[in-house]
């Protein structure tokens, strides 16, 4: 075939024009979201008098740090799917999460007595953080990696990672309303390997079904 | 920077002032919110920037030029295909330019080369990949003979006998909503065999 021909194929085609991938993305996590805070609410549960435990810092710190987590890395995931677009100014802007929590468990080192230190960062449910945040973030990472399957993402691996992240993070938004630990020692150590996690299936993922 | 004056006109004629990428840009608005001819007019342009691209590449890598329009005709269809992926405020050069980036390293990579191919001086000579082999059978022709014969049939009055989808569908019997999603279909599929080559 000629490249013409194929030309003329394509121009034919013209009508056929999917959504764009922003409004994609944006979409598809609508769904997600939902799934992950009805699975939390059925399954998990809000945790009893959190409203009233809200004016612990510690239980807004983690709650609201997640939900920051998810806002950034949602940048990071629209710019990944756009070939050209300029991904390094969001990606750079996700290390504010890092630095707050550093900022976080230095406060916390400081108002904790050395004595509880391992109990903080041990806490009581690591391992059930451990499963619950992939669990609550597999709808978020599904819907995302399917919304990003319609993009063009240059590197398939690290949008799928940055996939990962975002569920993780939407995953660990809601488990935060449930979990009983709330020390920044508790979140840095067992969250963030649980949204590690997520973020390797996403790069495992993205590697495979990402590609075009 | 931007030029304003012509705008896309359903036959995709622009002002002469413009850079080629505002025309691009200009063209590839049109296209989406409907312009056909717009479309086919960019997409006319876009290729002689695309195999002087492809053949640049290929000597860069040691290879001969030969194989520059299979990925002239890739870089078409995933253009075609991912165009939703353009955020329309956004400038179209650097979109189309890693396109046929990732089109070229792709096509390399299944010709066990690898190429840290540069990603500058893209629209460099635009004159140079003028001329198409008049005849050329490629990867897209071996990989039409796989598709589903109704994909294949209307992809081949299309694109080779010239006709609108209206003719198509008289000459088939079909409507001209299921030859649209017949020649979709088609298209991603050929795409999807072209991706799986070499994995």
């Amino acid at each position: 075939m000629k490249t013409r021909e194929l030309i003329e194929a394509l121009a034919a085609d013209n009508g056929a024009r999917a959504i764009s991938t922003s409004r994609a993305l944006a979409l598809a996590s609508a769904p997600g979201i939902a799934i992950a805070l009805t699975l939390h609410i059925s399954v998990l549960g809000l945790r009893p008098q959190l409203f009233s435990l809200l004016g612990d810092p510690r239980i807004l710190f983690k709650i609201a740090l997640t939900i920051l987590l998810a806002l950034l890395s949602f940048r990071v995931v629209l710019r990944v799917a756009q070939p050209g677009a300029r991904v390094r100014g969001p990606a750079l802007r996700l290390w504010l999460v890092p630095a707050l929590l550093a900022a976080a468990i230095l406060a916390e080192l400081l108002a904790v007595p050395e004595g509880l230190w391992r109990q903080k960062l041990v806490g009581s449910n690591a391992l059930f953080c451990l499963g619950s945040i992939p669990l609550l973030a597999a709808a978020p990472l599904a819907g995302t990696l399917l919304a990003l399957r319609q993009g063009a993402p240059e590197r398939p691996a690290l949008a799928g990672a940055a996939a990962g992240i975002f569920a993780g993070a939407i995953g660990a938004a809601c488990y935060a309303t449930h979990c009983p630990d709330d020390s920044p020692l508790f979140v840095a150590a067992w969250y963030s390997l649980a949204i590690g996690f997520v973020a390797a299936a996403g790069a495992l993922a993205g590697r495979r079904w990402l590609r075009w | 920077m931007k030029a304003v004056a012509g705008g896309a006109t359903a036959g995709g004629k622009t002002a002469q002032s413009t850079s080629p990428e505002d025309q691009w840009a200009l063209l590839l608005r049109a296209a989406n919110s409907g312009d056909a001819a717009a479309y086919r007019s960019l997409l006319l342009k876009l290729t002689p920037v695309l195999r002087a691209f492809a053949r640049r590449g290929l000597a860069r890598a040691g290879l001969s030029g030969a194989d520059a329009e299979d990925i002239v005709q890739e870089t078409l269809l995933a253009i075609h295909l991912k165009r939703q992926s353009w955020d329309e405020s956004a400038p179209v050069g650097p979109w189309i330019r890693v396109i046929a980036h990732h089109k070229i390293i792709d096509a390399l990579r299944r010709r066990g080369r690898r190429l840290h191919l540069p990603l500058d001086d893209f629209t460099g000579s635009l004159a140079s990949g003028d001329e198409e082999p008049d005849r050329f059978i490629g990867t897209v022709d071996q990989h039409l003979e796989g598709l589903a014969p109704g994909q294949r049939k209307i992809l081949h009055a299309i694109a080779v006998e010239g006709k609108s989808i209206a003719e198509a569908a008289a000459e088939f019997a079909m409507k001209p909503g299921a030859v649209r999603v017949a020649l979709h279909r088609g298209l991603n599929a050929l795409a999807m065999k072209l991706n799986a080559e070499g994995r």
